[in-house]
């Protein structure tokens, strides 16, 4: 038995969809489920959760890549046989949890996670930074305009103390995004870190019309930059390609994601930037973007120090002049855009004001401010 | 023995964070073909680019996603990367595993991929990292025989559903998180592997307002759970906050950090609607707009409200083209409930598809279809009534686009009666 590729399509089963969640709880989660009462969080990483029915679901929650290889998966599932029987879960934050069912099993667990090196750092609770989740980067994507999983592990070496604390005046969300697609959706983040492009896509004449349906990369252009032009091959042929309208691009990259003939990542051109201040919970305040403070930090392999020191500045900032349960974005509110300018000392550019669709809605319309050093 | 020197890379071995580098360089030495990933991701350091060429169609008979193909533009240095394809599995909801069943996907992909994954995907699935277009078919075959799973959506199609954990080990939860996940990645099946629509629809499930899978970021269909009536209160565990019993904010901020239930309940709720008289809570529940605030930071004392539901809000996205998007509240509370098989959501969620298959642009989200027609045309074809919980505040420009039968004596008119009466 097994595939048969002179009958790829013989006992053919599709459609089946993910297996059951149930199957996969453990016992203390199935016998508790829709009946838990309150948690604790009882030190960094550890968290009680109690049960109208008296019981009590201990998780340790660690850090891990999301890029990670099956041995280490098979070691996370050496942990679960050890102590947990068996079971464990990832959240969507590209953290593992460990359950167990009594506060006695806790210890051992974080004893055996804590003697296995590095692999397995508890944190990610409670006013903590959290994991950075990302995207692909230049492990394997072909868009990116910078990498992710280097930038990350260089990030969040530099905030481990945050990652495995609880000190931060409330939660902060990071996130990385390799380029605008944000596959990551780094647009609502406490701190996110951007790839972008700076330079227009270039146009490959020889390759185009094999590749690409002009209309849909004509159509692609949200600022329509790219218009119809004939141009010359290196045959010396005529042939029918487009033309960029250079200052009209925005760096998207849309028409590059349409049209492979139309590359324009860049060693020099591509870069990060920083957004702030974003958030998806309602609690106090509404869900809201990120903003950008930061346009643009040179591609700095392997440890991208320009990016480690603006987000580690950005986060101790908050952290020293932040009221407690304050999110970093309701900080900047609460003081100001041009103080969280000042406090953090990031020069203020013309590139962080909105020139886009809806810009207007950023604009300050009120003549109460505050005198910070920006006004001369 | 690494095939190439990796002197950049290496460099990420050191410090607290778990290195990926270390990872992939034990994985190596089973599955070679890693080395590889090495020597390409150095040469991207080195070059400050990517080396993965662009798309590539590839997949399993019948499904027209779930496998994104991928190709390194340099393959004669690094041939155990020059097919690196992704595949996604469908994660159960909420991604709780048995070690069995992650031995398993182990196994299977020490057999027909690279060894390396994504624990896991942006979207929620289980992603596997590269392999070759000949595994692909043999993959499936014993994914769906031996392992009984499925891939997930990838392209202009229904993508993975995702879910946070719900009543599995939460106490806010106001639906079944979990069910309604798994409910509707079976019932859509078909449309989470054939792409069939504009571009990609997500639907997330958030079992409160506190949205831990981010669904108001992220999905076009974000189903947040919501109660409405009074929030529970446990009077004795009020008195335990204000007595100093208790850590703030279920111990976020360390077990020495008590609570001031004046200065930070009351006095940071955004609508004002909390009094604290001694050691007694009272809340004007109908001035409450559900943020969790109170009840994140005394969640020994306060639970949502025994009247539970959904809040289904439409449209979020990245910001690929037009700019991102949060969520727009449409169907401000939902019974969403397996007793109907969630018959409630399916209904909006058809609705709404058979609208922007029709009137949606090529790789246009439905979040942008509804900023191209308006809110207004949106709400008419899903046959809600406007309500002000619709808007954040009413407009301030006057062009309304009045309808001709709105208007007394309607839009037609006759200019000669008018100039009998008005000179030119």
């Amino acid at each position: 038995m097994g595939y048969d590729p002179e009958n790829p399509m013989a006992d053919r089963i599709t459609d089946i969809g993910p297996p059951h969640f149930e199957q996969f709880f453990p016992e203390v989660v199935k016998k508790n489920y829709g009946k838990w009462l309150y948690h604790e969080i009882t030190q960094p990483g550890v968290m009680m959760h109690k049960s109208e029915t008296g019981d009590e679901c201990w998780t340790v929650r660690v850090g891990a890549a999301r890029l990670i290889s099956i041995d280490l998966i098979r070691e996370m599932c050496d942990i679960a046989d050890a102590h947990c029987d068996g079971k464990l879960r990832f959240t969507t934050r590209n953290n593992v949890e460990f359950m167990v069912d009594d506060e006695a099993k806790v210890k051992p667990l974080m004893d055996d996670l804590a003697g296995r090196g590095n692999k397995f750092p508890i944190g990610g609770t409670g006013a903590s930074a959290s994991n950075c989740v990302h995207t692909q980067g230049w492990v394997h994507c072909h868009t990116p305009a910078t990498d992710a999983s280097g930038v990350v592990k260089a990030v969040m070496d530099e905030l481990f103390e945050y990652f495995t604390s609880m000190k931060l005046p409330a939660k902060v969300k990071l996130a990385l995004a390799c380029c605008l697609n944000m596959c990551g959706a780094v647009h609502c983040s406490d701190i996110a870190i951007l790839g972008v492009h700076r330079k227009p896509p270039m146009i490959d004449h020889d390759a185009i019309s094999g590749l690409c349906e002009l209309p849909l990369a004509i159509a692609s252009c949200p600022l329509g930059a790219v218009k119809p032009a004939k141009a010359t091959n290196s045959e010396g042929e005529e042939v029918k390609s487009v033309a960029v309208k250079h200052e009209r691009c925005m760096f998207c990259g849309n028409c590059y994601t349409m049209c492979p003939a139309m590359p324009l990542a860049d060693p020099d051109g591509d870069g990060i930037a920083i957004l702030v201040g974003g958030k998806v919970s309602n609690a106090r305040s509404n869900p809201t973007f990120s903003k950008m403070v930061i346009p643009f930090l040179p591609n700095t392999p392997p440890r991208w120090p320009e990016t480690v020191d603006a987000v580690k500045n950005i986060l101790e900032t908050y952290a020293a002049n932040a009221n407690r349960y304050e999110r970093i974005g309701e900080w900047a509110e609460r003081i100001g855009w041009e103080k969280f300018f000042e406090l953090t000392g990031i020069p203020f550019t013309m590139k962080c004001v909105d020139d886009y669709r809806l810009a207007y809605d950023t604009w300050r319309t009120t003549v109460s401010f505050k005198f910070t050093s920006h006004i001369k | 023995m690494p095939k190439h020197d990796t002197p950049l890379l290496d460099e990420l071995e050191s410090g607290p964070w778990p290195s990926f580098v270390t990872d992939i360089k034990r994985q190596a030495e089973s599955k070679p073909e890693c080395w590889d990933i090495l020597g390409q991701l150095e040469l991207s350091f080195k070059d400050r680019i990517t080396h993965w060429k662009h798309g590539g169609i590839v997949g399993v008979f019948g499904y027209g996603g779930g496998i994104v193909g991928r190709y390194s533009d340099v393959p004669k240095e690094f041939p155990g990367v020059a097919h690196f394809h992704t595949v996604r599995l469908n994660q159960p909801s909420s991604k709780f595993y048995s070690s069995e069943k992650l031995r398993d996907i182990c196994n299977l992909w020490e057999k027909y991929g690279s060894g390396m994954t994504n624990m896991h995907g942006s979207t929620g699935d289980l992603v596997l990292l590269g392999t070759t277009t000949d595994n692909l078919e043999p993959l499936f075959y014993d994914l769906t025989h031996d392992l009984k799973q499925d891939l997930g959506g990838s392209g202009s199609n229904l993508r993975t559903p995702a879910c946070c954990l719900g009543k599995a080990r939460c106490e806010w939860s106001c639906y079944d998180t979990q069910a309604a996940c798994h409910h509707l990645t079976m019932h859509y099946q078909d449309e989470i592997h054939r792409p069939a629509f504009p571009y990609k629809f997500k639907f997330k499930f958030s079992g409160c307002p506190n949205d831990c899978v981010a669904s108001a970021a992220r999905s076009d269909f974000s189903v947040i759970g919501n109660w409405k009536g009074d929030i529970r209160v446990d009077a004795e565990a009020v008195k335990g906050y204000v007595n100093g019993d208790f850590t703030a904010n279920g111990g976020a901020h360390g077990a020495d950090v008590k609570l001031d239930v004046q200065a930070d309940v009351c006095d940071l709720c955004p609508t004002h609607c909390m009094k604290l008289s001694g050691d007694k809570l009272f809340i004007d529940n109908s001035n409450c707009n559900h943020c969790m605030h109170c009840i994140n930071m005394m969640p020994r004392a306060l639970r949502p409200g025994a009247e539970q539901g959904a809040t289904i809000s439409v449209g979020a996205k990245a910001p690929i083209l037009d700019g991102a998007q949060i969520a727009t509240m449409v169907w401000p509370f939902v019974n969403v409930t397996p007793d109907n098989d969630f018959e409630d959501l399916i209904d909006k969620i058809e609705n709404i598809w058979d609208w922007w298959m029709e009137v949606g642009k090529n790789r246009e989200r439905v979040g942008e279809t509804i900023m191209r027609v308006g809110l207004p045309t949106f709400l008419k074809v899903m046959e809600v009534e406007p309500i002000p919980q619709h808007v954040k505040e009413p407009r301030s420009n006057p062009y309304v686009f009045w309808q001709s039968e709105e208007v007394e004596g309607g839009f037609e008119r006759d200019v000669k009666e008018f100039r009998k009466r008005h000179a030119q």
